[in-house]
């Protein structure tokens, strides 16, 4: 069976170094099995993070040669054959060991977001009535798994660091949803365009192209909140019309 | 956990990446698409001569020309060249109008992201290194002027009505009684493809999405809406493709009308 040669980054926070190890690959086995055997039989002190195996729980995002992915659908078959493959952990986020990084800016941005706050029930029994056309929007944003791939390769994080005056693409995805659910009653935008920094993203499309649930993240969820921005702070026959038909116009 | 700043150490710096694909040929071939459009087109469009032709009775106006407002050619809205024009400023139909597509390719949504990467290397490509560390996106001046796209939107909206006039007036050919009468020749054809691609290009428009049914949150019950936003979303996914055949034709368009003036091309006839 054919062996393959990984160069796996190894360290924590004072500093690491890249190591190398070679392991066998059989038909059909995913980066992250190449992780595994390597803990299991060379490195038992290798740091990763992963619980499904099934793409789904977005713990085991990782650089694959320099490339966001998650390591559980990386196939090792599509590697260039013969090459040593890299493995680094995600580069926008504070570096605990190995593998893993310390992604819990991710959870302080998505806290600043406003919650999801319905109009009254449409119903005595205090349920709603949505219409499918109007929730397929938000939907395509409901199956984002936070692997923060998106945020790891958004260069507004990954080279600027600016994560303290930019919510990144996920949060994007999850302002949309909420800003473009049809029961939703809050406005979201003031914060986007203000702290949130909708407007340091140069819609370069990177966070589109690593997505694994394929969420059309530039094009559906940010270019769409930047068009809602500029209804709101940027377009003077906007606002003009907004003076003679008041109320929420988004509705 | 408290946040650390611990970069790894071997990623800083321009084009410092990990990738091992050919991740500069993208940047480049936009870099060289975008390039070559923009010295065709202001090489083009300080010209002021051989924009239009009338060869064989033909109608055929350049779209860098087009509309043209004032000028010596028959097309002109409002005679030639205006007296009051400053005589220090260079002079061209073309200077007049062509702010207008210019903006609007400029302030496009997808333009911007390619050549934010192309010309600018910000980012040079999606996780490679950046030349520069200071960073103000469209966040602030002068970037945030980006927004007016939808302005730009409403004027291009314009020409393709414009231009939608040029190619139906590119089907008739003066006879040589004083008359007309239809017909085809390549040169319809080109100047009617370039209007198609100009349209699918510009009702993909993001600002338009959006003024249709995007920035609205319900669209069931509001059927011409929801159909008109499930149209333009459905151009807007091919946007880019569209972007970059309606830019090349476009220039191509401007080619074929001058080749036509400069008698190098035979307008070849295919019907009538
Ligand atoms: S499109 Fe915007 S959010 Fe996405 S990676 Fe680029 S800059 Fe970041
Ligand atoms: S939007 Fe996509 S890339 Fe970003 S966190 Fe969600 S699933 Fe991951
Ligand atoms: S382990 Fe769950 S996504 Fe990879
Ligand atoms: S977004 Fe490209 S033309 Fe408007």
């Amino acid at each position: 069976m054919p062996e393959m040669t990984f160069r796996i980054w190894r360290g924590d926070s004072s500093g690491g170094a890249f190591a190398e190890y070679r392991t066998e690959v059989t038909e059909g086995m995913v980066v992250l099995d190449a992780v595994h055997a390597i803990q299991a039989e060379q490195a038992p002190d290798l740091a990763v993070r992963w619980n499904c195996k099934a793409g789904k729980c977005g713990s085991c995002s990782a650089e694959v040669n320099g490339r966001p992915k998650l390591m559980c659908m990386s196939r090792c078959g599509d590697l260039p054959p013969g090459e040593t493959v890299t493995i680094e952990p995600m580069k926008a986020f504070p570096l605990l060991r190995d593998l893993t990084t310390d992604v819990s800016s991710n959870f302080r941005a998505k806290m600043a977001v406003k919650p999801f706050k319905p109009r009254p029930p449409d119903a005595p029994d205090g349920t709603w009535r949505m219409d499918q056309a109007d929730i397929d929007r938000p939907q395509e944003f409901r199956k984002c798994i936070e692997c923060f791939l998106c945020q790891d390769v958004c260069h507004v994080l990954r080279n600027h660091e600016k994560h303290d005056s930019f919510i990144g693409p996920r949060h994007f995805v999850y302002a949309a949803a909420l800003e473009m659910h049809p029961l939703d009653t809050e406005n979201r935008l003031a914060d986007l365009k203000g702290e949130q920094g909708i407007g340091y993203c140069n819609i370069t499309k990177c966070c589109t192209k690593v997505c694994p649930e394929h969420i059309t993240i530039t094009d559906n969820a940010i270019i769409p909140l930047k068009e809602r921005v500029v209804d709101e702070f940027y377009d003077p026959v906007k606002k003009l019309f907004r003076i003679f038909r008041p109320g929420n116009a988004r509705r | 956990m408290t946040r650390t700043d611990v970069p790894l150490p071997q990623h800083q710096g321009f084009g410092a990446t990990s990738r091992r694909d050919a991740w500069w040929a993208q940047p480049l071939l936009v870099f060289l698409g975008l390039s070559a459009f923009v010295v065709y087109s202001t090489w083009a469009a300080f010209q002021g001569v051989e924009y239009h032709f009338s060869g064989r009775g033909a109608n055929y106006l350049s779209p860098f020309y087009s509309p043209e407002l004032f000028g010596d050619s028959p097309h002109a809205w409002f005679g030639p060249k205006p007296t009051w024009y400053p005589t220090w400023l260079p002079w061209s139909p073309a200077l007049l109008i062509l702010w207008a597509p210019a903006g609007f390719r400029f302030t496009c949504y997808y333009y911007r992201g390619a050549y934010y990467k192309a010309f600018w290397a910000d980012p040079p490509n999606c996780a490679v290194g950046e030349p520069r560390s200071g960073y103000r996106g469209e966040h602030t001046f002068p970037l945030i002027l980006q927004n007016i796209h939808r302005y730009f939107f409403y004027l291009a909206l314009l020409f393709i009505v414009i231009l939608s006039y040029d190619a139906w007036r590119g089907f008739w050919f003066a006879d040589a009684d004083g008359g007309e009468r239809l017909g085809v020749r390549l040169g319809s054809i080109v100047l009617l493809v370039n209007v198609i691609l100009l349209s699918g290009y510009t009702l993909g428009c993001h600002s338009l999405r959006h003024l249709v049914g995007g920035g609205l949150d319900r669209l069931s019950g509001r059927p011409v809406r929801k159909k008109t936003y499930d149209c333009v979303s459905c151009l807007n996914r091919g946007h880019m493709r569209w972007a970059w055949a309606s830019l090349f034709w476009v220039g191509f368009t401007d080619f074929y009308v001058r080749m036509c003036a400069k008698g190098v091309f035979t307008d070849v006839s295919i019907i009538g």
